[in-house]
């Protein structure tokens, strides 16, 4: 393979940029404010007595003093030093894939971005329409009989379902009994956090042979204690429990709810149902698996689904239709409450309808089919390259979603380690690849997801970076133990961001420390 | 510049290749009489050269000739030695026989000098001579060879035992450190065809920097785990419950979390936040029960091979079990614990097979804060 790929000469740009807080000098301005005319004076009064006393600083905010080319220049060094998801990039954490552009400029278009969610109901039609419309794209996708679209996240979308079983054992006087929550190792990571968040127990199975936990283990974990399952399927190691309906079966013959997260639905979406399988809710990343934008902490969302059962529960409000026009129901007695402001992140909402309307029920298959051939296509590429096992080898069924492989051999010959390879890649215009969600079970992990976004170059050209790093690791490991070479920054000590007297959250704690 | 100490048992391992479950004793003769050859100081040498990046920023301070300097010279690395340890000017062909005092000497010495972290190959029992010794300071570390390696404190192989010391020195000032049991088998009992391990003492050793959290993933490390579930063991406790505490850190953590003193290797019982016995025996333990309304045991799990019940803590006999039953039982271990076993079971062996059998199955184990999962016990 490393015949036919040509790995490419790259270079990051180095603008050694200081921090805006060095930068500039007292009494420079980027905008020049007019003083206000006698007329507007006089009719407005002293402006500063409009914010109230109690808000008012005493002395204005020590900021940095430029001019608007100065504050240009710096952000953009600073987007060209940025290591983030515009090389290549195949990271493995519930699929992420590119974002459409044109539906990025449908969520800025002003009819998007001017909405207010207080606006009068007749005039949010539109919107209002959109949320209606994905619900039921949702529905057919899962078979789940309604969809809210309030969390702000796939993990958010996993609290929501904790307080809706809450709600749903309370109301049946059983969740006193019923406090705990069973999942398994390898699930969404959020899966017994916001169990455990909402107040239940965890009871977290391990893996067996093959990767996910036997039946019997789950039949002794259930009893009358057992509030509900919240599992994924495939699972972390892209593992599909083929005993997932008995499963099923088993937590609700013990009176428990089934809960399935859809963090890794990429590789099975518009395959299975999870209503069909028995579960009764289900969540689907709208960034991520939909299209939409992930990172920095959001705007992400989460679509949340149940049965009709559990509907009454729901976070309100939900958006109904008359047969002429679009309302928002708040008369939801039984619900949950709020779990976030008005009705979640609607322009994610927007982008997620456009990824689906975009792609249509075909190029969903399409891109299930593809994403599951990427990956199986990946790991034959990297399973050739010298130094590379997968997690979990005995399970030699595919994975349908990213796979856990891992650099144990290579380490042991070379004192090469996973995060020294990790930043070699990315000398030749790789992004860093994600090396393992907890635990640490596959030794020197690193976490790869194709999807069905990159075009097989890309796939080849991945392969054939880490091919070449690894070769490096034999016959040269300085070159990789000192890397990267070829970034804005060099090596970085990540000991810093684990020691709390070293790391600084903000300038101010930046000079304190520093001082100190 | 960071002091290293190395020392080699140069009889550990030697029993291996022979059959022989150990050299402890006189097994030495006997395994040099099968032609045992010595294995330690070219599997430290293997370790060292792992140690070569980071030449220019340690120092090397080791025993003479097969306890250390051989491997350190073979490795291409310059040591100083350790003078005034006993360590017998020997070949390769023909060492002469060193023993535990040997090692203890040359670890005291070390540790005197102020090493930064103290590398030892050998087995089980080494680990142990270097645990008498050193406590928990300085950190140490174990290359594997010897032939019993049932101890927490050896890396799995030479290679990653020199990886893990080169990125302990190259490591920035807050490395990570865990502490390990070590554990030790009878060897008589052993080549008598019968496992009987006792936990001996702990040391401190590095841990490998991805297996503690990924820089970015934020995950809890072990150590958090460990602490979080002791607490939350702790906080379950009922006032009029008798608790019996196995040894162990992981049932120490428990006892600190109450700020109770409690012994590391042996027995002890609490009831309404009192230690109400320590380093207690069998009978003691049953006196107590006699006397006490509900009454529950905790343990740990005896890292690499999965015991829970007869390895280290026999004090807790069948009769013990039985009175509080399988459900009076609370297994404490964090998951990165639980999924390094070997066989990725729980054991037991009671010195009772029918108790044996009848503790098989699943069990709960208490992994985390409110946070339990289910690990099957075989006898």
């Amino acid at each position: 393979m490393s015949t036919r790929v040509k790995l490419r000469d790259y270079h990051a740009a180095v603008w050694s940029e200081p921090v805006v807080m060095e930068m500039g000098h007292p009494g420079r301005r980027g905008l020049a404010i007019p003083e206000a005319e006698d007329e507007v004076r006089k009719t407005v009064g002293d402006a500063e007595q409009l914010v109230p006393a109690g808000m008012r600083r005493k002395e204005p905010p020590r900021l940095p003093e430029l001019s608007q080319p100065e504050v240009l220049r710096h952000y953009l060094h600073l987007s060209q030093q940025t290591l983030s998801m515009m090389g290549i990039n195949l990271f493995g954490t519930c699929t992420m894939k590119y974002n459409p552009r044109a539906a990025e400029q449908a969520a800025m278009a002003p009819e998007m971005a001017e909405l207010h969610p207080c606006q009068d109901e007749e005039t949010l039609q539109g919107i209002l329409e959109i949320i209606y419309r994905l619900d039921e794209m949702c529905r057919v996708l899962s078979g789940m009989d309604q969809f809210v679209f309030q969390p702000g996240g796939g993990s958010h979308a996993g609290f929501t379902h904790a307080c809706v079983m809450r709600a749903y054992h309370a109301a049946r006087g059983e969740l006193e009994q019923r406090n705990e929550v069973i999942t398994t190792l390898f699930s969404h990571c959020c899966n017994p956090a916001v169990a455990a968040t909402a107040g239940f127990k965890v009871i977290n199975l391990m893996p067996e042979e093959n990767g996910y936990p036997s039946v019997d283990a789950l039949r002794a974990a259930v009893s009358e204690r057992t509030a509900g399952l919240m599992t994924v399927c495939p699972n972390d190691l892209g593992i599909y429990n083929p005993h997932i309906d008995e499963w099923v079966k088993i937590v609700h013959d013990a009176g428990g709810l089934c809960f399935y997260d859809h963090a890794n639905f990429n590789g099975v979406m518009g395959l299975t149902r999870a209503r069909d399988i028995g579960f009764d809710a289900c969540m689907y990343m709208l960034h991520k698996t939909f299209g939409a934008s992930k990172g920095g902490m959001g705007p992400a969302g989460g679509a949340y689904g149940c049965t009709n059962e559990l509907a009454p529960y729901l976070p309100a409000p939900i958006v109904t239709y008359d047969g002429a026009s679009y309302h928002l129901d708040y008369d939801r007695p039984d619900s949950i409450g709020k779990v976030r402001e008005f009705w979640g992140n609607a322009q994610v909402v927007l982008k997620a309808y456009a990824w689906v309307l975009a792609m249509g029920a075909d190029g969903i298959q399409q891109a299930r089919e593809l994403s599951v051939l990427g990956n199986n296509y990946l790991e034959k590429l990297l399973l050739a390259i010298k130094g590379v096992s997968k997690g979990f080898p005995k399970m030699t069924k595919h994975r349908l979603e990213m796979t856990r492989y891992g650099w144990d051999e290579l380490t042991q010959e070379t004192g090469v380690d996973t995060v020294d390879i990790q930043h070699r890649t990315t000398d030749w215009g790789l992004d860093a690849y994600w090396m393992a969600h907890p635990p640490p079970i596959v030794p020197e992990p690193f976490t790869p997801e194709a999807g069905e976004t990159p075009p097989v170059e890309d796939i080849e050209y991945w392969a054939a970076v880490l091919e070449h790093v690894a070769s490096e690791a034999y016959s040269n490991p300085e070159i990789v133990k000192t890397s990267p070479h070829r970034q804005a920054v060099h090596r970085v000590d990540f000991r810093a961001l684990q020691d709390p007297s070293r790391r600084a959250m903000t300038w101010r704690a930046h000079l304190k420390k520093r001082k100190g | 510049m960071k002091r290293v100490g190395l020392i080699v048992n140069p009889i550990a391992g030697m029993g291996g290749r022979v059959g022989l479950k150990g050299t402890d004793g006189a097994i030495v003769d006997a395994a040099r009489a099968l032609g045992a050859v010595p294995q330690a100081s070219r599997k430290a040498a293997r370790a060292l050269r792992r140690l070569s990046p980071v030449a220019d920023r340690i120092e090397i301070l080791t025993c003479p000739g097969e306890m250390g300097a051989a491997a350190a010279e073979s490795a291409g690395l310059g040591a100083s030695e350790v003078t005034g340890v006993a360590g017998p000017p020997t070949t390769p062909a023909s060492p002469e026989p060193t023993g535990p005092e040997h090692t203890k000497e040359a670890a005291r010495e070390m540790a005197r000098r102020g090493v930064d972290l103290l590398l030892f190959a050998g087995g089980d029992g080494t680990a142990r001579d270097i645990a008498e010794v050193v406590g928990l300071e300085p950190p140490a570390l174990g290359i594997p060879a010897g032939v019993k390696i049932y101890s927490g404190v050896f890396a799995t192989t030479p290679e990653n035992a020199g990886n893990l010391a080169a990125q302990f020195v190259a490591g920035g000032p807050s490395p990570t450190l865990r502490e390990a049991e070590v554990v030790d088998v009878d060897e008589e009992a052993v080549r008598l065809g019968r496992l009987s391990a006792s936990l001996y003492g702990h040391l401190r050793v590095p841990v490998a920097r991805q297996m503690v959290s990924g820089p970015k993933s934020g995950a809890p490390g072990d150590a958090d785990a460990l602490a979080a579930a002791a607490r939350s063991v702790a906080r379950a406790m009922e006032p009029d419950c008798l608790y019996v505490l196995g040894p162990g850190t992981t049932t120490r953590a428990i006892a600190l979390s109450l700020n109770l003193d409690s012994t590391l290797l042996g027995v002890d019982a609490i009831l309404g936040g009192r230690l109400v016995g320590q380093d207690l025996n069998e009978r003691q333990l049953l006196a107590l029960l006699e006397d006490a309304g509900r009454a529950r045991v905790v343990v740990g799990v005896i890292g690499g091979q999965g015991y829970i019940f007869g390895r280290g803590n026999q004090q807790i006999g069948p009769q013990v079990i039985r009175r509080v039953g399988r459900e009076g039982i609370i297994v404490v271990a964090t998951v990165a614990k639980l999924l390094s076993l070997a066989r990725r079971v729980l054991l037991v062996d009671t010195g009772d097979p029918e108790l044996d059998r009848e503790l098989e199955g699943f069990m709960r184990v208490v992994v985390g804060a409110e946070e339990e999962t289910l690990f099957r016990v075989e006898a």
